[in-house]
């Protein structure tokens, strides 16, 4: 049951992108900003922790849940004090931020452009 | 003399408005529309199998003994690393051409976003080519996001201190 959750609710998010890339003339970074955001303000409601209790990875795989993370850090860290409410989102995600920023790197020294494949 | 041309100068400017309006609708016809039932289905289909794929993994990995909180950072660095190697193969661009929203919207279309500029502007160096393009999408993702959660665990600092 768990998941069919995953699927559908990463799913829709996928969906609400692709609406937005489709729909409006909004450019993919904003479109990922708007997520991140979206993410981080549901959490902060207390909207957002029960869609991943529901669905798991489905819900934090998807940028919302990368907010979510971020928020979920913050808020944690408040209730142990101000200087850990500041350093919550980044200490949470600092994994996976961390990989993103030297694999990234590693690679795109490694390879180099290619042409577009019709 | 003068008012004459200033009026010709404007029927032209009219003129010229209306040939460009012409020509918006006239090129409408030829721009395809997207299709945006079969891309929904698409999306929703692969963001769908990336996540399921992701609880998979995550299950299997808190089934060995990792704690939850230790399983879900292997698997968001799993699916970033996967996807920036797929995104320096050139095969993520292959699969996003498909599947659209499903593969940008999970943390994979963030990986890609980093190394994709990152891996054009390759030669203009490694620190100011690729170091600083690394960040042309995923900087105002970070700022933003970062921004956001640091001023939600103020306000819930604050609210936990009176």
């Amino acid at each position: 049951m768990e998941y069919i959750w995953a699927f559908v609710i990463g799913g829709i998010w996928c969906v609400i992108g692709q609406i937005l890339m489709d729909g409006t003339k909004l450019t993919a970074p904003r479109i990922l900003v708007i997520f991140v955001v979206t993410g981080v303000v549901l959490q902060a409601l207390d909207l957002y922790q029960p869609l991943v209790d529901l669905a798991g990875n489905g819900a934090t795989v998807p940028l919302p849940g990368f907010g979510y993370n971020l928020a979920k850090g913050a808020m944690e860290g408040a209730k142990k004090g101000f200087l850990e409410a500041v350093t919550g989102p980044v200490n949470v995600t600092a994994a996976g931020v961390a990989a993103a920023i030297t694999f990234g790197y590693i690679v795109s020294l490694f390879f180099s452009p290619k042409s577009p494949k019709r | 003399m003068l008012q004459i041309s200033e009026e010709q100068n404007k029927e032209k400017e009219k003129q010229k408005k209306e040939i460009g309006k012409a020509y918006g609708k006239y090129a409408k016809q030829f721009t395809p529309k997207p299709k945006y039932f079969s891309n929904c289905v698409k999306a929703f289909l692969t963001g769908g199998i990336i996540c399921v794929a992701a609880l998979a993994v995550q299950n299997r990995l808190q089934a060995a003994g990792i704690s939850e909180k230790d399983a879900g950072a292997f698997v968001t660095m799993g699916l970033v690393i996967l996807a920036q190697l797929l995104t320096g193969l050139g095969i993520f661009d292959v699969i996003a051409k498909h599947a659209g929203a499903g593969v940008i919207v999970p943390i994979t279309g963030f990986a890609n976003s980093m190394v994709a500029p990152a891996i054009e502007f390759k030669k203009e160096g490694p620190v100011l080519g690729v170091g600083s393009k690394l960040f042309t999408v995923a900087g105002p993702v970070l700022v933003c996001g970062i921004s956001a959660a640091t001023v939600t665990g103020i306000i819930y600092w604050f609210i936990e201190k009176f």
